[in-house]
């Protein structure tokens, strides 16, 4: 028996319900030498901004109990780059290509999301949760009425792509920002980003990362994410795309109990690159193991008492 | 091929109180290293140490793959405890490696501490006259010594030092390379320099090759959480903006790095 793993994101259908998180992936090359990249739902490319940003000093890591905590800064080669030598690359997969984006200004973020949807991308999802840079990111995903505007504004000039905006988890109620943004238009909302964090080195009484502060990621922010997925998921009519901390398929599956059309794999990879579809083909098991014939069927069946 | 592989611990050797040699086995088909490359090894199945820490490899042969490690965090805690015919992860080969030099180079390697292990993975497929300066702080940290005393068969000319003068000259590396540069050095035809140890070696090191103007390149550490270009944690500065020491690196020209 074939069991159904596609999903759909509004109107993009991907195979099976599997991404990659922007920024554990790279532009999906350098993990061509581990896993099939036609075996995954979508690739979510590395944060792209109108120029080239070269990032934060170093230290940019350091891992914490059952996580890891990150100050990268937007370290990207710029749109025109993605577009002349990376996105052909992507393009001989049969796979869905996601760029992420953001910008410092609604200007920025539209002109590069009309570029990336003139190019034929099938999804663009506007960060606006990084907290590790001081202009854009999380200042458009913390305050509503510039959230709404930047959605909208976005949403409007876009045509063919779908809008994913990927949600903070630093904000007072997620609830009321997934109807924010779904009201403004977007066509999937996507969460969490990491959760803002600081490590101190005891001994040299430095913090651990020359940014100071970072963003947490890995299994230690699970919970908080499956928490947040559920809230979102059950406010709003959109589909939702569930992160943070998964690294197995039993993960996968727990965010797509609580409500998540499809799940997106960050730190994930890097434990194990080979974790996108060690996942993929985890859930086809599960499905076969528990008698579904439709992962539909899995969405948001949470039994709650 | 695979470059993410499972290995069976075949020993893990204390070599000194604090220094292992460890030696995994791939259980299956795997890219071949070059002097330099590294290797990202598992070192518990839980997730608390997460990830995987980068090792450079000492010596391949044919029945597996050698590393150093010193015991420093919660990640070669665990390592100590590998016993023989543990299954472990690893991700591998790695990183660029050392660009080998021309015929009318003559080598000369620095290594510090367990710089060693990379330094050494080089110094045993030198084909030709070279020098190897081997520092530690001590005597017993000095863990490759005889392996390295022994490739003076080799026409490789070896000056070890110790920062407490317990074994071989008193002094570092830089002071021992300072004392060629006073003595020697202008009798070795075109040398080129291989250097790997701890940062501010390296970085003192920099300072000699663009005073004298000397080429060569050193291997670089930096913390990283995948090994293999995607993560962005493990950047250096360089004249040529951000690389990353896991992907264009460990190994850069000695003057291409910003300190």
């Amino acid at each position: 028996m074939v069991r159904e793993l596609s999903v759909a994101l509004g109107k993009l259908k991907l195979k099976n319900p599997v991404m990659t998180a922007s920024g554990t992936f790279g532009y999906g090359e350098e993990y061509a030498q581990f896993v099939d990249l036609n075996a995954l739902g979508a690739v979510v490319v590395k944060g792209i901004s109108l120029k080239p940003m070269e990032g934060n000093p170093s230290p940019r890591i350091c891992e914490t109990s059952c996580g890891m905590l990150n100050a990268i800064g937007l370290q990207n080669i710029g749109v025109k780059k993605f577009l002349k030598e990376k996105l052909p690359y992507l393009r001989q997969f049969d796979t869905k290509i996601v760029v992420n984006v953001f910008g410092s200004t609604v200007q920025e973020y539209l002109r590069l999301s009309k570029m990336l949807d003139d190019a034929g991308v099938d999804g663009i999802e506007l960060n606006v949760s990084c907290p590790n840079v001081k202009k854009g990111g999380i200042a458009f995903g913390t305050d509503r009425k510039v959230l709404a505007r930047l959605v909208s504004t976005v949403k409007k000039a876009v045509k063919n792509a779908v809008v994913i905006t990927k949600l903070s988890p630093n904000v007072p109620s997620i609830p009321e920002f997934s109807r924010t943004v779904e009201e403004a238009g977007s066509d999937v909302i996507s969460l969490i980003n990491t959760l803002p964090g600081m490590a101190i080195d005891i001994e040299t009484r430095k913090p651990k990362l020359a940014n100071v502060t970072g963003g947490l990621s890995g299994p230690a922010i699970k919970p908080v994410a499956v928490r947040m997925v559920w809230e979102a998921a059950r406010s709003v009519a959109v589909p939702v795309i569930g992160i943070g901390g998964i690294v197995k398929t039993e993960d996968a599956i727990e965010f797509m109990l609580a409500g998540a059309s499809a799940i997106q794999v960050g730190t994930g990879n890097f434990i194990n690159p080979r974790a996108t579809v060690e996942i993929a083909q985890g859930i086809a098991t599960y499905l076969e193991k528990n008698g579904i014939n439709d992962i539909k069927d899995l969405i948001g069946k949470l039994h709650v008492f | 091929m695979n470059s993410y592989f499972r290995a069976k611990v075949l020993s893990n050797t204390p070599l000194n109180a604090n220094t292992f040699l460890l030696i995994l086995q791939p259980v299956e088909q795997v890219r071949e290293p070059v002097p330099g490359q590294f290797y990202m090894i598992e070192t518990g199945s839980s997730y608390d140490p997460l990830l995987k820490r980068p090792f450079s490899y000492l010596r391949r042969t044919p029945e597996g793959i050698q590393f150093l490690y010193s015991i420093r965090g919660k990640g070669t805690r665990l390592m100590r405890d590998f016993q023989p015919g543990k299954n472990v992860q690893a991700i591998g080969p790695l990183g660029n490696g050392y660009p080998k030099a021309g015929t009318r180079n003559t080598p000369v390697l620095i290594a510090g501490g367990t710089g060693v292990a990379s330094i050494f993975s080089l110094a045993a497929q030198l084909p030709s006259k070279a020098y190897i300066l081997y520092g530690a702080r001590c005597n017993e940290d000095l863990i490759l010594l005889n392996e390295v005393k022994e490739l003076e068969h080799r026409d490789i000319v070896c000056i070890d030092c110790t920062d407490d003068g317990s074994c071989g000259m008193k002094g570092t590396v830089i002071d021992a390379l300072n004392e060629l540069i006073a003595t020697d050095f202008s009798r070795i035809p075109s040398p080129l320099l291989y250097a790997c140890g701890p940062r501010p070696m390296l970085e003192s090191l920099s300072q000699i090759a663009r005073e004298k103007e000397l080429k060569g390149y050193v291997s670089l550490e930096e913390h990283m959480a995948c090994g293999f270009g995607a993560c962005l944690g493990c950047t250096v500065s360089t004249v040529k903006g951000n690389k990353r020491v896991c992907k264009e690196g460990p190994v850069f020209p000695i003057r291409e790095i910003v300190w």
